[in-house]
Formats: C-alpha cells, sequence, structure tokens
C-alpha cells in the first residue's frame, strides 16, 4: 500500500502528515520553522515518518504547502495553503461549508463546497491585527507563553474592551490595562475577543454558511475557541489535529496523484 | 508678568510649557508620558516651573491639550492639540496653511484658515505604520534604540524600498535586506521613505498647501525633513531644536493668555453700567 504525505510550511510551524491509501492518517509532527525553513520541512517530514515507523521509500508522493511550500525541496509539487485548508477541513469535517483558518501571520476566510472545492476567500496578510501575531504580542507583553494564554483567558470573567486595531498598539494598550489593575485573565479574555470579532467580520465577507470548521495553530487554543463560538452563536468545529488540517490537505492532493498515476496512460487503450 | 502653562500629554511623551504675556517661554519640560498620566502632567509642569523660577500661584491659567488632556484636574480648560498646534503656528511661521505633526502613535495633517484656526483635518492613529512607532520598531528588529535612529539614517546614501505596510510583518522584510547585505542604515531610510509616503497622502486629503510647519518627535530627525522636503516638491518650516516637539504646548499656552485676556475683557464690561 503506498503512501502520501504533505508537508505546511507556515510562517510560524511547519507541520507534516503522512496518509495511507484509506485517506488515514498514520504519521504527523510539528516543529517551530525558525530560521533555516528548509531543514524544518526536511526534518518535520522525517519526524512524521518516524512516528508511524514508516520507511521513506514508501512514500509516493509528497506536496508541500504553506508560505515555504517552495522550501520542501524533496516535494513532488505545491498546492496553495488555500486549497490544502478547505481539502483537509471537509475530509476532518464533511459537512464544512465555511473554514476559519488562523495562523501566526494571517488569517483566512475560505468558502467550500460539498466536494471541498474554493467558492470563495478571502485573507488578512497585509496587516497583524486580528492575527496570531496579535495574541504573540500579548504573550510577549504580559510574559506569558503562547501555549498558556487561553487557558488563563478562560479563568477570565469580565474581559477589557480591546480598543486598539493595530497589534503594535494593542502592545501598549495591554500593558496599560495592566497598569489600571486590570487582571491578566480579564485582559487576555478581551485579546481573545477582539481577534474574534476581526476574524468573524472577515467570515462575513465570504458569507457565513453552516458548519464552520477552525484550522491552523490558533486552532489549538481554548479561550479562542470560546471566543469564535460566542461571537458565531453557533460552536465551530475543532479537533485535537486541526492545526494538521492543511498538512493533511496537502497528503490529500498527493493521494489524488498516485491514484490517478495508476490510470491508464490514455483512455483509448482501455476500449 | 502674568503666565500661563500649556501641558500636551501626548501618547508617548507629556510636555509642559511655561509662557509670558511677551510670549516668550520661561521654563519647560518634558518626560515620558508613562501610564500614570495625570502624575506625567503634574512632573512636567513642576519642573518647568523649577526651570522658570516660578512658583504654582504664579500661573494663571493652565491648559491642557493632547489625547490625555482630560487625565487629572490641574488644568482649567482642555484644547485639543491641533486647535493648540495651529495656535502655534500664529507666532512661529504666521504663513503657515498645512500642518504635519508625526508623533510616536499617531499621525495628523491640518489645514489652516487665514487667523489659524482648524479648516480640516485627517488623523491616523489606528495604525503603527504611519507613526513613529514603524520606525522604532524597524530600528528594533536590526538591534538598534530608539536614540540610533537619527545617527544611523544619516549614514545612509539611498533607502531601500520597504514594500509592506504593517509594522509587524515589516520584521520579515528588514531580516531579508540584512541578509541580502543590504546596510541597516539603507532600511531604516527605506522605512523614513515609507513613512512619509503615508503622511503626504495624508496631507493630500486636507489639500495641502504651503507653506508647511511640520511639528512631533519625529521631526527631530533631519533625515524625515528633506525626505518629506523631496517628496513634497516644497519648503518647510520646522521649529528649532527641541521646539519641534513643544509646537501643542506652546500654543496651549498661548490659548491660555488668549483666554484670560478675553476673561477680563467681560468683567470689565459687566463692571460698566
Amino acid at each position: 500500500m503506498a503512501l502520501a504525505a504533505g508537508v505546511d510550511v507556515g510562517s510560524t510551524q511547519t507541520k507534516a502528515v503522512v496518509i495511507d491509501e484509506d485517506r488515514t492518517i498514520v504519521g504527523r509532527a510539528l516543529n517551530d520553522t525558525g530560521a533555516n525553513v528548509m531543514k524544518a520541512a526536511e526534518d518535520t517530514f522525517q519526524e512524521a515518518l518516524r512516528d508511524g515507523n514508516l520507511r521513506e521509500e514508501e512514500v509516493e508522493y509528497v506536496i508541500g504547502t504553506g508560505y515555504g511550500r517552495y522550501k520542501v525541496t524533496f516535494g513532488n509539487s505545491q498546492v496553495t495553503e488555500i486549497s490544502c485548508h478547505a481539502r483537509g477541513a471537509v475530509q476532518m469535517f464533511p459537512s464544512t461549508r465555511t473554514v476559519v483558518d488562523m495562523g501566526g501571520q494571517d488569517t483566512k476566510a475560505i468558502r467550500v463546497s460539498e466536494t471541498g472545492e474554493i467558492v470563495d476567500f478571502c485573507m488578512n496578510d497585509k496587516c497583524a491585527a486580528g492575527t496570531g501575531r496579535f495574541l504573540g504580542a500579548a504573550s510577549a507583553a504580559l510574559d506569558i507563553p503562547l501555549d498558556e494564554l487561553g487557558a488563563t483567558a478562560r479563568r477570565g470573567g469580565r474581559p477589557v474592551k480591546i480598543s486598539t486595531t493595530c497589534t503594535v498598539f494593542a502592545e501598549s494598550e495591554v500593558l496599560s490595562w495592566l497598569g489600571k489593575g486590570k487582571k491578566i485573565e480579564d485582559i487576555l479574555l478581551g485579546v481573545h475577543r477582539s481577534i474574534a470579532a476581526r476574524s468573524v467580520g472577515l467570515l462575513r465577507r465570504v458569507g457565513i454558511e453552516d458548519e464552520v470548521t477552525f484550522t491552523g495553530g490558533v486552532a489549538r487554543n481554548v479561550a479562542m475557541v470560546d471566543a469564535l463560538n460566542d461571537r458565531l452563536e453557533h460552536p465551530v468545529n475543532v479537533s485535537e489535529e486541526s492545526h494538521y488540517i492543511g498538512a493533511l490537505g496537502a497528503a490529500l492532493f498527493a493521494l489524488d496523484h498516485i491514484f490517478e498515476s495508476r490510470m491508464p496512460a490514455s483512455a483509448g487503450e482501455s476500449r | 508678568m502674568r503666565y500661563t502653562a500649556g501641558i500636551d500629554i501626548g501618547s508617548t511623551y507629556t510636555k509642559t510649557v511655561i509662557l509670558g504675556e511677551d510670549n516668550v517661554i520661561a521654563g519647560r519640560h518634558m518626560r515620558a508620558t508613562g501610564f500614570k498620566l495625570a502624575e506625567a502632567a503634574e512632573q512636567t509642569l513642576n519642573a518647568a516651573l523649577d526651570e522658570a523660577g516660578l512658583a504654582r500661584d504664579d500661573i494663571a491659567y493652565i491648559v491642557s491639550t493632547g489625547f490625555g488632556r482630560h487625565q487629572g484636574s490641574i488644568s482649567d480648560v482642555q484644547v485639543t492639540d491641533l486647535t493648540a498646534a495651529a495656535r502655534a503656528a500664529s507666532i512661529w511661521f504666521p504663513n503657515t496653511k498645512t500642518i504635519l505633526d508625526v508623533g510616536g502613535q499617531t499621525m495628523k495633517a491640518s489645514r489652516l484658515t487665514e487667523d489659524w484656526k482648524v479648516k480640516s483635518f485627517r488623523l491616523n492613529d489606528k495604525c503603527a505604520a504611519g507613526t513613529g512607532a514603524f520606525l522604532e520598531k524597524t530600528a528594533r528588529y536590526m538591534g538598534y534604540g530608539t536614540k540610533e535612529i537619527g545617527p544611523l539614517v544619516d549614514t545612509s546614501k539611498e533607502p531601500v524600498a520597504i514594500s509592506g505596510v504593517c509594522a509587524v510583518f515589516a520584521e520579515s522584510e528588514v531580516i531579508n535586506h540584512l541578509s541580502q547585505g543590504v546596510p541597516p542604515a539603507d532600511i531604516m531610510h527605506g522605512a523614513f521613505v515609507s513613512l512619509v509616503g503615508r503622511s503626504v497622502q495624508l496631507m493630500k486629503r486636507v489639500r495641502m498647501e504651503p507653506e508647511f510647519m511640520l511639528i512631533g518627535g519625529i521631526l527631530r530627525f533631519r533625515r524625515m525633513i528633506e525626505v518629506i522636503r523631496d517628496q513634497i516638491g516644497a519648503d518647510v518650516n520646522v521649529p528649532r531644536g527641541d521646539l519641534v516637539q513643544y509646537a501643542a504646548a506652546f500654543g496651549a499656552a498661548l490659548l491660555g493668555h488668549r483666554r484670560l485676556a478675553k476673561l477680563e475683557r467681560q468683567d470689565t464690561a459687566l463692571a460698566t453700567p
């Protein structure tokens, strides 16, 4: 049985997924992308193989995606992360019609058809407001590790209202709330709500249709899931593996290639 | 001599001017605003009084301005910093028609009437890209502090193009340029050009016309003045030395004297049968 792989090289983290012919994930890995993008792609792919006790020779086709997709030098081809997130989201949650992907440097809203094809999309990549970088700024300002932000915010009861849009100014606003004696959890809850509000604004531009699936690294943040649910007044689909959805989509496209290559070379021969 | 005080509580710095009725500055002081705005106002007022050799009782009227003007209760009246800066122009550069103010967290352009009132204005305080924060971030990505920006950019011969807008995302662009061997000075220069591009857009929206008065903390940089002059193709007036940062405080103190004079006229009118 052949294997297919997808490597999603994001601005912040690199994810790799290996699937079998039944579209089941058999190996996965995640690393910080860091400065050496090529090495991050290679290392993460190798780690995913080790995770599933797989051999590299078994992998017939590899697709790179994400902003660093052209640095996946061992890959066979590339697909944009928008296509991959759409495809992966529909695979994981078949009733998905809208995808919100929150990564380290951009937020995307994607509307998909029943077959996982893109109907419309919209992204915020010119400005850091409403992206994972906003959380990064809060994390730096309050000196709380990124992966603890969600749990901390969840303890908040009276969210402060974050009035600034710009991530640079938000950093000083966070500190000024701290100076005014607000609790860290209430400030963070406010930060999460502010990002959710901007993301839902982006989603409205493509049109929100149920079900909404939340993908990307920020999907692991429980407070962001809460904030999106509140704002949308409807729970979003999210899983433990939401941040692998882009890589999963890439692996599914890779599997398509494998199946296509097995088809007869020309329809004329199979008369 | 009668004195007034103008206190400009800005997003980054708080400035106080003590002004005699001869329009001569008797004392001035500036410090980082921080998060306790009332404290910053109080401290700069006291320091400016010390410099002037005056006591609090010697001040007949206090006018506060800037984004934090409503904080604390030491002022008799509050005015916007646009109004205050326009009044400063009446003394410093009386032919001013357009004022550009670039501060740490805001950028403002205003058009004045013949008698130094604000006719129209535009401001950017939503995005760091058009403010001093953009320069500060760019410097920091290269390992330079705010104080090193001026000396650094002075050594540049040719700016490198900065295409991104966001001050946060500029980080990757800056790192790219550095890795390609572009000198930090030229990157800093590029950030200046990008910032000035935004300033000119803002001035166009108020239908800019000469003469120009440039003020605000970012105009401390000579390079900034040169780049603006190049981009608008006209001469510009800039208050000398650190006065460039005191325009709104100075204007507020001037307005204090006007207000006092007006109150006196009213009193006289009431007293005469």
